[in-house]
């Protein structure tokens, strides 16, 4: 090639150093940003073997837990813990609401288990006419903010997890409960350990 | 005869058209319930339910939706702004019910990081184009041509030899 070609004569002009650092700063941002939402969307629920954070969950009003108007799950270690999300719009909720109520009254007097009802998406109005018609007892509240279930990772409702006395998640229901029964094949092993 | 018969036919027509009208002034359309449905899907499209992702609460179908556009006109009625509406949601329900997440904390990354990087895309774009167009524009001010002709190119004059050759 000539001295005179041009494409040498042309001087080699590069985008500076800090646009090139806030394109690739900010594409690698979007892109991390992208993957984690994409990664927690297509996790699964909560399984057995899963260490459960303890979270807090306000009651209802006539709901309380021990005279208390919140009850945190570490509060709860010693005792196995039945969680049951539902809603007042889910009609499968209905089809478990007395079994549940019903294994609770079989369970409450020993002390060992404890049952919560967490409101999920719900409206309090709806929530408490719920309650009320299948005369549930048990201490529930709202799943305010949806913490809870982000934290199970619920897909639906109902959902139920059981965790054992030592704060470990051992079984979930996904789905409604078919018998009362079947609530209590899996909580009578976890309260004789 | 005929102008009676004309007469007759103008008195009826104006008698129907005189009850129509009557009629008329007596339809009232049906009242919206307070506060209506508009002001209602004012606030739920800017909303969506968890339960039913990607469908704006304002046309979602689910007895979850219709109990939240419940809510709303409750709420409406009485007398919460459309702000103290829609907190009350962030706070019962998070803040991802929000159609438009709000422009604090993490959140208002959503909002600085896309134009960024469309002005910084546009940036790049500009000075690629810039560089593409400064050599052509340096050979015409130069009055040189893309692929200049040279006198004292070898091949060349081995090709006008071998022409001259076979005249």
């Amino acid at each position: 090639m000539s001295e005179n070609s041009p494409i040498e004569a042309a001087p080699r002009r590069g985008m500076p150093i800090w646009v090139q650092l806030i394109v690739w700063a900010g594409l690698i941002i979007l892109l991390v940003v992208l993957a984690f939402g994409l990664a927690k969307s297509q996790q699964a629920s909560a399984a057995a073997g899963d260490s459960i954070s303890t979270f807090n969950l306000t009651l209802f009003d006539g709901y309380a837990y021990q005279k208390q108007s919140s009850v945190a799950l570490s509060d709860l270690k010693g005792k196995v813990v039945v969680v049951n999300f539902w809603a007042s719009w889910c009609q499968p909720c209905e089809q478990e609401a007395p079994d549940l109520e019903a294994a609770w009254k079989a369970y409450e007097p020993g002390g060992q288990v404890v049952f919560l009802g967490v409101d999920y998406v719900d409206t309090e109005p709806e929530a408490r006419a719920y309650l009320n018609k299948f005369g549930i007892t048990y201490p529930t509240g709202p799943d305010l903010g949806t913490r809870i279930s982000q934290l199970f990772r619920i897909k639906g409702v109902p959902e139920t997890y059981f965790i054992d006395k030592n704060g470990k998640l051992v079984y979930s229901q996904i789905g409604p409960f078919v018998s009362e029964a079947q609530i209590h094949a899996i909580l009578d092993p976890l309260v004789k350990e | 005869m005929i102008v009676r018969t004309r007469l007759k036919r103008f008195a009826l027509v104006l008698l129907v058209v005189t009850a129509f009208t009557a009629l008329g002034a007596g339809v009232a359309f049906a009242q919206q319930p307070t506060p209506s449905d508009n002001d209602v899907n004012r606030i739920a499209r800017q909303m969506y339910c968890p339960v039913c992702e990607n469908t704006p609460l304002d046309v979602c179908a689910t007895q979850a939706c219709a109990q939240w556009r419940a809510l709303i006109r409750e709420k409406l009625a009485a007398g919460w702004t459309d702000d103290q509406i829609k907190q009350y949601f962030v706070d019962q329900y998070g803040v991802r019910v929000l159609a438009a997440p709000p422009s604090q904390g993490w959140y208002s990354l959503i909002y600085i990081i896309p134009p960024l990087l469309l002005v910084a895309g546009l940036a790049v774009l500009y000075r690629a184009l810039a560089s593409m167009r400064k050599p052509l524009a340096a050979q015409a001010a130069a009055g040189r041509t893309v692929a200049p002709a040279s006198d004292d190119d070898e091949y060349l004059q081995r090709v006008e030899d071998e022409l001259k050759k076979n005249k």
